[in-house]
Formats: structure tokens, C-alpha cells, sequence
């Protein structure tokens, strides 16, 4: 259910500004580890199977062919998209639960969010992925907001405000949105690499272990950063290639990841 | 692959788009070329036949995680008023290929007689627990040596109460017995599934 919080985000700035531990360290009811690690897991049906994070194009293009080339591309994601995306995730965490849901802030935050991701593909295959949060979000955490938030977009949300909405329905903190964000840019395109190009499981998991105290980092940095930002200001690092290949993918005739 | 769903699909489509609104969701492994071949022989409208990719995972695009399918459902629900009928063919091409009744109503298991007719016997989700199980191209069995006779012994045996139609679409492109099947089965709306080997 929505809080009687109002719109806006000024009363609870306080409650997430700057503390990262907040994110695996709560006290109140409702989201805890449990819900976090469920959200994050990649059996939830959400749709993200699908897609590999633009690996299946780097594959096709020769720019991942084995493990140096996937950690390299990992490293790079998790600093570009996974940070825009975990500030996306902190931002809608932040609009979540206000009622009456506020039209006009969700409207910037999805325009603000469109603008970070100039392919047209990257994103269709964003709000493809984010309708797939918000229709499980919806069932497994109904809160009339989360319903309202559909009708705001009605070719579905882009996939990081939509899990900062889901993570807020769920009752995790704006820390675990970020964190899911940053986990999503790195686990997803990992595990299509798996099946893509046959690479030993095991490595690429060593590889994910490896990285997990840099999800964790990019995440902290976000929190710090995002409190009271206009949105904006939310940064906006990127790579030219991610879109260019997104387009080239889009365009291919043979392909087995929706992105 | 190639016991004939999509054969299968084009023929409801042409048994039925008569009387109910119908539209069709492939999900190809690889590329479009189910839902191509079904835009081809014109069965119906191209804005009534939907592509979903399923990133090398036919199985979890149908039994697990159901997500693209389901918004490729609904995104012709949106888009074609009053829609009746949706048919959904599977790219999994074994026999523990099965969907969700999370996506469908009703599902309907395809294997053909050149496949062999030992099929039926081997079992499986597919063709246990199917709701119709087709065994194509009949037309076929005697260049491959097939005994039809077995093959629907192993399948009624392995099957129960649930039927198994024997059929040939290349002698029968509308499915007669198939289309009359989902007739009596279905009210509409529905989402019937075509999978199989
Ligand atoms: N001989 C024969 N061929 C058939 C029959 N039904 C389908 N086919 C052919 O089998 C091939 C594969 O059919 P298709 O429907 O694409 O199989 P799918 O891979 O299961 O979708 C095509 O060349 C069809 O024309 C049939 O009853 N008899
Ligand atoms: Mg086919």
C-alpha cells in the first residue's frame, strides 16, 4: 500500500542520503536480504533471459571472443550503465509511494533516463525489460502505485526506474535498488557470454566474484551521490559503441537475445 | 524441429479466422523465419503474427519465465480489439518442451511419423501431459517404415484419457480434426500453445 508520504522527495532525503550499509542493514518489516536476493535473482520472471546486455553483438563483432575481453566489458559496463542505471534506480525509488503518484516527476525521470540512452533499440529493449519488472513487481508486491506507474507509461517504464519502483514496492531500500541496478549490468550480459560462446561457467562466475565488491562500490557511489540531485544532474556516462552496436543488432537478421 | 508446428498454425489459422479474431506469436530460435513463413502463406494479416526472441532458451521463454510471450500477448490484445484467439508455437524442439499454464489454456504436443515411430514410447512431458497430442505426416509412413498402429498404441498408453489425433497436413492443410478439437476445447478469449519435436 502507499504511504501517506507526499509527493516529492524532500521528507525522506534524510532516509537514504549518503548510507550506503543502509542497503543489507535494516531493521523495519518488510524488505529484507530475503526480498533483495529474490529480486536479484535471475530465475524471477521478468524477462531478462532475453537479453544480453549487448554481448551477443560484441560477440558477433569480434570484440568479446573469450574471458579477458568479457571482464574488460563487464568492468566497463558496471562503470558507465550500471552507475547511470543506479542512480535511475534511486531516483524512481525515491518518486515510489507517494500518493497520488506524481505524474510530472515520473515523466521527467523517464525523459531524463531516455536521454542516457540515445539507440532507439537500447530503448525498446529497456522498456521491454522494465515491463517485464513492473508485471511481476504488480504480482508479487500489489500496491495501487505500482499500477498507476503502468498507466504513466504505457509502453512500459525503462527498465532501471522500473526495478527502483519495484525494489520501493517490495520495501527494500533505495541501497538495494542501486545494487540490483549495478548487479543486472553485470550478471545478465555475464551469463549470455556463458551461452554465447561456450566459456567455462566456473571462470565466469570467479570472474562475477571478482567484481562483486565493484557492484558494491558503483552502488555506494550512486547513494552518496544521489541524494536531493535534480534529476537532471543524474549522471550520464556512457559508451558511443554500446548504442551503435545496439542499432547493428537490432538490424541483424539472425539473433538470439532481444538485446 | 520440423514435425510440423508452424504447418499446424497456419492451418488453424485458416480453419478458424473465419470465425474467431485470431493472432499468432512465434518464438523462433534464431531468427523471424516461423513467423516469415506464416506472413508468406498470408493465413492472416502481418500485424496479427508477433516474433518473441528467447536469448537461446526456447524452454524458459515458455515454462519459466513467461515474461516476453506474456507481453507479446498482451500487446495484441492492445492493439487488435476483440481478439479471440491467440496461437503461441514454441522454437523448443524436444519432448520436455512444455508451457506455462501461466501463458496458455490449452497445449497441443506435435511429433511427426518420420521422426520414428519409437517416439511415442520414449514418453516425456510433451507427450504425457499434453492436452492434444498430433502425430504429423502421416502421409509419410511408409517410405520411412513407420507403423502408425504402434504409434498410437505407445502414444493412448502412455496418454490415458487424453486423445491423439493422427494426421496428415500435407494431405489436410486446414487440420481438420485439430481445428474442430479447439472448437469444442475452447471458449474464447483463449491462448492455445503449439510445441513439439
Ligand atoms: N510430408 C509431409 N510434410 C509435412 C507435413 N506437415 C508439414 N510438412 C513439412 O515439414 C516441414 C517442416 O514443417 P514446419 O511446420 O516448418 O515444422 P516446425 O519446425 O515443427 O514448425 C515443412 O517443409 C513442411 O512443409 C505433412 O503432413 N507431410
Ligand atoms: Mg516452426
Amino acid at each position: 500500500m502507499g504511504s501517506a508520504a507526499g509527493p516529492g522527495n524532500s521528507g525522506r532525503e534524510a532516509s537514504w542520503a549518503g548510507d550506503a550499509n543502509r542497503a543489507l542493514n535494516r531493521d523495519k518489516s518488510g524488505g529484507g536480504k530475503a526480498t533483495l536476493l529474490l529480486l536479484a535473482d535471475g530465475r524471477l520472471p521478468a524477462g531478462g533471459h532475453a537479453h544480453s546486455g549487448g554481448v551477443e553483438e560484441a560477440v558477433t563483432d569480434g570484440r568479446i571472443s573469450g574471458l579477458d575481453d568479457l571482464r574488460r566489458y563487464l568492468e566497463g559496463r558496471l562503470w558507465t550503465t550500471g552507475a547511470v542505471d543506479a542512480a535511475l534506480a534511486i531516483a524512481a525509488w525515491d518518486l515510489g509511494d507517494a500518493v497520488p503518484l506524481p505524474d510530472a516527476a515520473w515523466s521527467r525521470l523517464d525523459a531524463e533516463a531516455a536521454a542516457r540512452m540515445p539507440s532507439p533499440a537500447l530503448r525498446a529493449a529497456s522498456r521491454a525489460q522494465g515491463r517485464g519488472i513492473l508485471r511481476a513487481a504488480r504480482r508479487m508486491w500489489p500496491t495501487p502505485w505500482l499500477g498507476d506507474l503502468a498507466g504513466i507509461h504505457p509502453d512500459g517504464p525503462l527498465s532501471a526506474p522500473a526495478l527502483g519502483a519495484a525494489a520501493r514496492a517490495a520495501g527494500l531500500e533505495a541501497g538495494d535498488a542501486a545494487l540490483l541496478a549495478c548487479q543486472n549490468a553485470t550478471t545478465g550480459p555475464a551469463w549470455a557470454a556463458v551461452r554465447l560462446l561456450g566459456l567455462d561457467p566456473f571462470s565466469v562466475a570467479c570472474l562475477l566474484a571478482e567484481l562483486a565488491p565493484s557492484v558494491e562500490a558503483v552502488a555506494a557511489e550512486a547513494l552518496s551521490q544521489g541524494a536531493g540531485i535534480d534529476v537532471a544532474q543524474l549522471p550520464a556516462l556512457g559508451g558511443p559503441m554500446t548504442d551503435v552496436a545496439a542499432e547493428v543488432h537490432a538490424s541483424r537478421e539472425v539473433r538470439l537475445f532481444a538485446s | 524441429m520440423g514435425s510440423g508446428k508452424t504447418a499446424l498454425v497456419a492451418a488453424l489459422a485458416r480453419s478458424l479466422s473465419d470465425e474467431r479474431s485470431i493472432a499468432v506469436v512465434t518464438n523462433d530460435i534464431y531468427t523471424t523465419e516461423d513467423a516469415e513463413i506464416l506472413r508468406r502463406a498470408a493465413v492472416l494479416p502481418d500485424e496479427r503474427i508477433t516474433a518473441v526472441e528467447t536469448g537461446c532458451c526456447p524452454h524458459t521463454a515458455i515454462r519459466d519465465d513467461i515474461t516476453a510471450n506474456l507481453d507479446a500477448v498482451e500487446a495484441l490484445e492492445r492493439d487488435i480489439p476483440g481478439l479471440e484467439l491467440v496461437i503461441i508455437e514454441s522454437g523448443g524442439d524436444n519432448l520436455t518442451a512444455t508451457f506455462s499454464y501461466g501463458l496458455v489454456d490449452r497445449q497441443i504436443f506435435v511429433i511427426d511419423v518420420a521422426g520414428g515411430d519409437k517416439v511415442p514410447r520414449k514418453g516425456g512431458p510433451g507427450i504425457t501431459g499434453s492436452d492434444l497430442l498430433v502425430i504429423n505426416k502421416t502421409d509419410l509412413a511408409e517410405l520411412v517404415h513407420a507403423d502408425l498402429a504402434v504409434m498410437a498404441g505407445d502414444a493412448a498408453r502412455q496418454r490415458g484419457e487424453r486423445p491423439t489425433y493422427l494426421i496428415s497436413l500435407a494431405a489436410d492443410p486446414k487440420g481438420g480434426p485439430v481445428a474442430e478439437w479447439v472448437r469444442r476445447e475452447l471458449r474464447s478469449p483463449a491462448c492455445i500453445a503449439v510445441a513439439g519435436r
